[in-house]
């Protein structure tokens, strides 16, 4: 059997108090394997963004237990957990958030720059993931001056820069047109292949439903099905066809 | 990271420069105002170096320089036969009216100096020698004295050497310009000797103003103060005792130093309010972006550093601003010595202090905003 990547059990989350409260994962388990690209799909307001978030350690979770890459991140402190983001985790978020006044250059040596990495030679990283990404040639320009497919490039570079064996994305194509949407997919599922190395995405858009190697199905705050081989291309079949 | 946060800041021009521009504002007010307020203070205590003496005797109800009560004649003899005593001299100081040459009163700060020794005397003569004051109706005035529109009026130019006005109806005629340390009340100086003072002066019992006494050579000056006035029952202050004495006096005795700090503590909190303000809708604004860099990973020290470097950039940027403006109110401005203005290295440290204090709060705010900020906001959309 394949290492675990991610491996979550039975978490709960619920978001404000009293009559307020909703409870956003009801008890979720997951599962998600090294080298594979995962996409977690599931109607609006289901938690799947909750769940991303849990899994990222960008979210405490009131109960369960969320192991990623062999570390216990429940078990972590806050401080811990920070850490332990900085050191294995890229992040490709729907809005991209790149830092406008930076540029294309800075922004993409940021994760390494946390990491304690000199300015030079985060710089001669980061320029060598934008050629990768295909940007070389525009390190100095504003994210502004970029199209949105551009800038989730961007982004990219910026999540695999520092070779993160997580990477996790929520949306990522949801706010690009459908070719740009393939390209940025193409460049994610060949960041999955690298060794060790799992990408996480959390998506709505059925187009992008043929790049997974397994496709985990969330329901109002659990995960309900999971599909990898002969049951994903019929889901596959059944989801692009409605 | 330090460059990024900078480079953070810097890209948001208008907030950079209210920043800046708040802070200097702030640093401005603080400073220009503080010092002002020394040049003023300063003034007060003007006497005590134009008419330099060891000890300043005076009525014993007096507690400042700058106000007289008049004593008895002979207390000069008492003074004098205080043991440690080298001499004493009587002095006049009065503030007397002059007639200049159109007929127009000009109110002049009148000071008597003992005839035989001068002692008191300005510390600068421009022109002329000040014994000539020994001369029947002679005196020595200062340059501000000479000014056209002072005792000058009426001439069209400023009074020289051999111009004469009026002191109560009596003849003075110069014999010398002397430069003075401007005095608190703006009247110019006028010098002659005691005798002749007592007559320019409204006849009064009592005329004696002051004593100015100088200890033996090799006796301490505060043993030598406190038995005069052990003695005489007259008070006896040397010259830092009497500063002090005068400082005290205008703090309890007049609404300046209270005005001038309102406007100072002022500067200060248009500093941290402007300032705050600007630099939390900084941080709100830059919320995502601060929840995107919690997400990959910068902690919340990191995060607040960030943020302390870059409001204390701003802080000292201005500070720099605000003083350059301050040096320049003093070379310009107040280069005539109106309004006073007095430089003191120390407040330039402890207004740096102010503004690096406002820009921490200013920064605090920010920080506990970012430290309660959940960085899975930026999966949200
Ligand atoms: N910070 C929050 N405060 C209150 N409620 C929240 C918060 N975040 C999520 N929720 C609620 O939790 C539930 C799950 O939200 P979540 O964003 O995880 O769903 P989702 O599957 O990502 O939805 P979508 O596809 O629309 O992005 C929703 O009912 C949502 O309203
Ligand atoms: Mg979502």
């Amino acid at each position: 059997m394949e290492a675990a990547a991610i491996s979550a059990r039975a978490v709960v989350k619920s978001f404000g108090v009293g009559d307020a409260r909703t409870l956003a994962l009801k008890g979720a388990d997951f599962r998600a394997v090294e080298g594979e690209l995962h996409l977690i799909v599931g109607p609006s307001g289901c938690g799947k963004t909750t769940l991303l978030s849990v899994l990222a350690g960008t979210l405490e979770c009131d109960q369960g237990e969320v192991s990623v890459l062999g570390t216990r991140i429940t078990a972590l402190s806050n401080a811990e957990v920070t850490r332990f983001r900085r050191g294995h985790i890229g992040f490709i978020f729907q809005q991209f958030n790149l830092i406008p006044t930076l540029s294309l250059l800075e922004n993409v040596s940021v994760p390494l720059l946390l990491q304690g990495a000199g300015r030079r030679e985060a710089e001669a990283k980061a320029a060598e993931r934008l050629a990768q990404v295909g940007l070389s040639g525009r390190e100095r320009q504003r994210p502004s001056q970029l199209s949105g497919g551009q800038q989730q490039r961007v982004a990219i570079a910026r999540a695999l820069v520092h070779e993160p064996r997580l990477v996790i994305c929520d949306e990522p194509t949801s706010a690009l047109d459908s070719v740009t949407g393939h390209q940025i997919m193409d460049l994610l599922s060949g960041a999955a292949r690298a060794p060790g190395r799992c990408v996480l995405i959390v998506t709505h858009d059925p187009r992008i439903y043929g790049y997974a190697d397994r496709i985990s199905e969330m329901e109002d705050g659990r995960v309900t099905a999971v599909h990898s081989g002969e049951s994903l291309s019929s889901f596959i079949h059944a989801a692009t066809r409605s | 990271m330090f460059l990024i946060a900078l480079k953070m800041l810097l890209g948001d021009r208008s907030k950079y420069w209210m920043l800046v521009g708040g802070l200097a504002f702030s640093s401005l007010l603080m400073t220009q105002q503080y010092f002002v307020f020394q040049g003023l203070l300063s003034w007060t205590t003007s006497h005590m170096r134009n008419m330099r003496a060891s000890i300043w005797v005076v009525e014993s109800r007096v507690d400042q320089v700058n106000e007289t009560k008049a004593m008895r004649d002979t207390d000069v003899n008492r003074v004098r036969s205080v043991d440690g005593v080298d001499f004493a001299v009587p002095l006049f100081q009065g503030v007397l009216k002059a007639r200049t040459a159109d007929g127009a009163d000009k109110m002049i700060q009148m000071i008597g100096l003992h005839s035989g020794t001068l002692y008191g005397r300005p510390p600068r003569m421009i022109e002329g020698d000040i014994t000539q004051i020994r001369l029947p109706n002679s005196v020595i005035i200062d340059t501000l004295a000479a000014e056209t529109n002072r005792l000058g009026a009426g001439l069209g130019r400023p009074l020289r050497i051999g111009d004469t006005f009026e002191i109560n109806d009596r003849e003075a005629r110069v014999v010398g310009i002397c430069q003075t340390e401007r005095h608190f009340f703006g009247y110019p100086y006028v010098f002659s000797t005691y005798d002749q003072a007592l007559q320019y002066a409204p006849r009064q019992r009592k005329m004696l103003s002051m004593i100015l006494a100088e200890p033996k050579p090799g006796s301490d000056v505060a043993e030598v103060a406190r038995r005069i006035a052990a003695e005489t029952g007259l008070r006896a202050y040397t010259v830092p005792q009497l500063e002090k004495s005068t400082l005290r006096w205008v703090w309890t005795n007049t609404g300046i130093p209270i005005s001038f700090l309102t406007t100072i503590i002022l500067g200060f909190v248009v500093g941290v309010a402007v300032s705050g303000q600007t630099f939390y809708s900084f941080v709100l604004e830059n919320l995502r972006n601060l929840g995107a860099l919690k997400a990959m990973g910068a902690g919340n020290g990191l995060l607040a550093g960030m943020l302390l470097l870059q409001s204390v950039t701003v802080g000292l940027i201005g500070f720099g601003i605000g003083i350059g403006l301050t040096a320049l109110f003093g070379l310009t401005v107040a280069k005539g010595g109106q309004p006073p203005f007095k430089m003191e290295a120390l407040f330039l440290f402890q207004a740096l202090a102010a503004v690096i204090l406002i820009c921490a709060l200013a920064a605090l705010f920010g920080i506990r905003r970012v430290a309660k900020l959940e960085p899975a906001i930026v999966f949200r959309g």
